[in-house]
């Protein structure tokens, strides 16, 4: 599936940085509805930038990009690799914020920022503020808010990075249950082969100087105990392999 | 029960500095008593209050005098300095045309500036203005500093959603620049207190002005030292209790989200 079944299409992107750093050059990719499509690579390999030209917070310096869909602001949520949430806010009014910029008043948004909360997992948390959550509570705040506006594309800049092994592959679950529940398509970067095995349809394995797509790899296994299936080991060793040849190019 | 544990936590905190004035005061009146000092060299702690009290006619209006011209210059200063960083959040032309003025009437020392302005301003105005002049600086820059120091995440994340100017000002900059003006408030709210003691002193050398700072200089004169003492108990108490109050609307604006008012 391509063009204009396509959310997003990218043809020829580049993004070169006022110093005259090229982060990306020459990418092809779309991205359908309903996937989750994971950009897998090493540091410096343009995935950051390429989720940040897609939500429309940088511009693309030569080729072009095309969203198919009105009102970028609320079909778009964006979960940041820090959690990002306003310290002086308690739960509610984080992810309340969406609603509030798009002129809702706090009680019409309450139900939307309740079934957001609960989607996560926090409901009855709505009164803490951040310093007084868990890392892996405040990414879920983050997560939420995300959500608040129902967006059809879900940009995830490594946002299990800081965590630890535990909460995140919890995390990992919740978010696939999460997607299942939403519908959205999902955008995930990461630099973790077992990360991207996991949650993925599809992987865009990325090489450095400057970011590029090196290869794109399918995962149609069924999802009933994956990890702890032989596909999930194949397809780990094959990423792995597909990372290892993109560094070496 | 926790109103127990409260009681006992502020007891323990407020006892030792309590234990160290009362024992600073015994031994400067027994000093006194001692060795019989005269009162119109260093007056015993116990005559400064009696004093206090005697002269309480004139000092207590005094200090509502000065007291008024601080809070009147410092709530200038909020107005300005805030005002002025928010202009200089949103335009850096701004900001570049006018912090050297700033910055000249922030390093010029204001008691060099205050006989000018009592030449073109009446002894009110000309203190009022001077002790704007000192409090105003500090809460401008942390102010204007605090709009800056926003966290380029959130930033992203409100351009993300198209919000406007005045929404980023109002639901981003400001709760993040809190923290900043706060401490700028505080050593605006002590320094204005500074400028307009200054001011007085400036003024009442020229006859002119009713505050404590006139006061002192008076009692100078008439050699009351006593009285001097006591006026100058006032003043320190007046900027402890700007001082107290200050910290006190930090700590509860502040209270359950920044690491500087939080209790561990």
């Amino acid at each position: 599936m391509s063009g204009p079944h396509a959310l997003v299409s990218l043809r020829g992107v580049g993004k070169t940085y006022a110093a005259g750093v090229a982060a990306l050059r020459d990418v092809d990719l779309d991205i359908r509805a309903g996937e989750f499509l994971t950009l897998l690579g090493p540091s410096g390999c343009g995935k950051s930038t390429m989720l940040r030209l897609i939500a429309g917070l940088d511009r693309v310096s030569s080729g072009e990009l095309i969203r198919r869909f009105e009102d970028v602001g609320a079909a778009i949520g964006f979960v940041f690799q820090e959690p990002t949430l306003m310290p002086w806010a308690n739960v509610f009014d984080n992810v309340f914020l969406p609603l509030r910029l798009r002129g809702k008043s706090r009680r019409s948004a309450a139900p939307a920022v309740a079934e957001a909360l609960s989607l996560v997992g926090l409901t009855g948390s709505h009164e803490a503020y951040p310093r007084e959550l868990s890392g892996g509570m405040r990414m879920r705040v983050s997560i939420a808010r995300a959500l608040v506006l129902r967006p059809r594309l879900l940009l995830m800049d490594e946002p299990f990075a800081a965590l630890d092994e535990i909460a995140r592959l919890r995390l990992n679950d919740d978010l696939l249950r999460l997607k299942e529940a939403t519908g959205a398509t999902i955008v995930f970067v990461t630099h973790s082969i077992y990360e991207s095995a996991y949650l993925s349809t599809r992987i865009a394995v990325m090489a450095p100087g400057p970011g590029r797509i090196a290869t794109e790899i399918t995962n149609d296994a069924p999802r009933e105990h994956f990890r702890d299936s032989p596909a999930f080991a194949a397809l780990c060793r094959q990423i792995s392999g597909a990372l290892h040849q993109a560094m070496n190019e | 029960m926790t109103r127990v544990v409260k009681t006992g936590e502020r007891l323990r905190w407020s006892l030792p500095p309590a234990l160290v004035l009362a024992a600073a005061l015994g031994l400067w009146e027994a000093i006194v008593r001692l060795y019989a000092i005269p009162s119109y060299i260093l007056p015993a702690p116990s005559l400064v209050l009696t004093t206090l009290m005697s002269d309480r006619a004139i000092l207590f209006p005094a200090l509502g005098v000065t007291l008024g011209t601080t809070l009147e210059a410092l709530a200038l200063a909020v107005v300005g300095g805030v005002a002025l960083a928010v202009l200089f959040s949103q335009s850096k032309w701004v900001e570049r045309a006018l912090l050297p003025v700033a910055i000249v009437l922030q390093v010029t020392p204001i008691i060099a500036i205050a006989p000018l302005l009592l030449i073109y301003l009446d002894a009110r105005a000309a203190v009022l203005a001077c002790a704007f002049l000192i409090a105003f600086f500090p809460i401008l820059s942390n102010t204007a500093l605090g709009l800056a120091a926003v966290d380029h995440n959130l930033v992203d994340l409100f351009a993300l959603y198209r919000a406007s100017g005045w929404r980023k000002l109002l639901l981003l900059r400001a709760p993040a620049a809190l923290p900043f003006f706060l401490g700028g408030l505080r050593i605006g709210g002590g320094l204005a207190l500074i400028g307009a003691i200054a001011a007085e002193l400036a003024a009442g050398a020229a006859g002119k002005g009713a505050g404590l700072a006139f006061r002192i200089v008076e009692a100078g004169y008439r050699l009351n030292v006593p009285r001097m003492f006591a006026a100058l108990f006032l003043v320190s108490l007046a900027g402890i209790a700007i001082f107290a109050s200050l910290s006190a609307l930090s700590a509860y604006l502040l209270g359950r989200w920044h690491e500087s008012a939080l209790k561990r």
